[in-house]
């Protein structure tokens, strides 16, 4: 065996330890056993399972809303500030649209720009009507078009672990983060800090 | 290995194709179904576009087949985020119906995501409320039986029916004027929207964690007292987790028609 190969394996060894939790299996409930593929506001195609590593804030909205939709975006904002910086970037939020027919790539970037949102963390995403259906199952999210093309839809945001389970949830409350949730996120994204996946 | 899932899918897509006219029945939809569920949106009645029905729901031969192909809803196999514990537990084995279990018997014990990969591999999908609570208001000579008390009476029977005596093997009754069967009387059946039905009255009340809340308008209304037969399935199957199974509880798939307008 060349020196080389030792060193590629060598570099495999500690990337396996460093994302560890890519390679072992999923456990039984973790919501990234859906295969589901998102398209975020630019554009970019990416499997939900791919969020797999990092605390996960995720929600379900619109962008034709008028009323709770754009709470749920200051919700998650409200919880992304009052987290402190190092916390801050171990967290991810996905805000997955309900409304795949009108709500193409061009309406996630105008949302995503419109609230200056910052999509190194954030992704606004759509994906198609199916996924919807089993995406707000596996979340728990109950939905119901309108006739007139509005939606009746509960509001939550979802506190995912590094691997995909539903670790705590809220309501969404406005600017200011409901407490126990809030501490449920930061003990979360401490504790993924503290302890990498795979150790 | 390779031969088998040949073998296998030859057979699946051979069956499928010869039978497609005895499986799938072509509903005329309505342009204004009276569901009892009055949303406020649709006070006028809920738009049903013509769409096809599975004849009869999924047997417990018809899901062994589908676990054969896709391993990956084998009971031990699948993950506990798409089916709980009890997931097919009355089968003798992952891929064995064994003793008391028919093949023609509809199959029971399936989470909403199982039945729904089961119609997705079919080309379909699960119908809805709005579809089912159609289809299941005919009888053997009318489109819609609901206002007979004759009709609510055998749903109601039904029920009260113990539900430890074993299940009876699908397409035993008379069918729908549309030639649909056992959509009453037999085992209960999940939809698509099963979660969206009762998303309770419009509430934009902050605070609260427990009351669920909603965005946009549309309230609903059950002002058909008489007709608790059917608001006693929509509660039921409202209750339910997409994970959750239960052992009355079975699928059949539907298939929307192209254009078609109600």
């Amino acid at each position: 065996m060349s020196l080389r190969m030792l060193f590629a394996l060598a570099a495999l060894c500690l990337g396996g330890a460093l994302h560890g939790a890519d390679n072992t299996p999923l456990p039984g409930d973790s919501l990234y056993h859906l295969d589901v593929t998102l398209t975020d506001q630019d554009g970019r195609d990416f499997p939900l399972a791919s969020l797999r590593g990092k605390p996960v804030l995720v929600a379900m909205f619109y962008t034709s809303c008028r009323y709770i939709c754009p709470l749920i975006i200051d919700s998650a904002r409200g919880v992304e500030h009052a987290l402190d910086a190092s916390e801050r970037d171990g967290l991810r939020i996905v805000l997955v649209s309900i409304d795949p027919d009108r709500d193409d790539v061009a309406a996630l970037k105008r949302i995503s720009d419109r609230r200056r949102l910052d999509t190194g963390r954030w992704s606004l995403v759509r994906t198609d009507a199916a996924s919807v259906r089993r995406l707000a199952a596996a979340l728990g999210v109950r939905y119901r078009a309108l006739a007139d093309g509005e939606f009746n839809h509960t509001s939550e945001l979802v506190l995912l672990d590094a691997d995909g389970r539903r670790r705590a949830s809220s309501e969404a409350s406005g600017p200011v983060p409901v407490e126990s949730f809030l501490q449920a996120t930061r003990a979360l994204l401490n504790a993924s800090r503290n302890d990498p996946p795979g150790d | 290995m390779k031969t088998r899932t040949l073998l296998l899918s030859a057979l699946l897509s051979t069956s499928a194709l010869a039978a497609d006219a005895d499986i799938w029945i072509r509903l005329p939809g309505h342009a204004a179904f009276a569901s009892v569920l009055r949303w406020e949106d649709q006070a006028d009645g809920v738009k049903v576009a013509p769409f096809e029905l599975m004849r009869t729901p999924i047997s417990n031969g018809d899901f062994l087949r589908f676990v054969l192909h896709d391993p990956a809803w084998q009971r031990g196999r699948v993950p506990a985020v798409f089916a709980e514990s009890r997931y097919l537990e009355h089968w003798h084995g992952p891929v064995q119906l064994g003793p008391g279990v028919r093949g023609t018997q509809p199959v029971t014990r399936v989470s909403w995501f199982a039945a729904d990969a089961y119609c997705r591999a079919q080309g379909a999908r699960l119908p809805t409320w709005a579809e089912w609570e159609y289809a299941a208001a005919a009888d053997a000579e009318r489109e819609d039986a609901r206002s007979d008390p004759a009709w609510r009476e055998a749903i109601l029977a039904w029920y009260s029916r113990p539900s430890n005596t074993p299940l009876p093997d699908i397409a035993q009754g008379t069918a729908t004027v549309h030639g649909i069967h056992d959509l009453n009387g037999l085992v209960w059946e999940w939809v698509e929207d099963h979660a969206a039905m009762l998303v309770s009255a419009d509430n934009r009340e902050q605070g609260d964690p427990d009351v669920m809340q909603f965005c946009g308008a549309g309230a609903l209304s059950t002002d058909d007292r008489e007709n608790y037969a059917v608001l006693m399935r929509i509660a039921m199957l409202s209750s339910l987790q997409a994970a959750d199974v239960t052992g009355n509880l079975g699928f059949r798939c539907a298939r929307s028609i192209e254009g078609a307008r109600p």
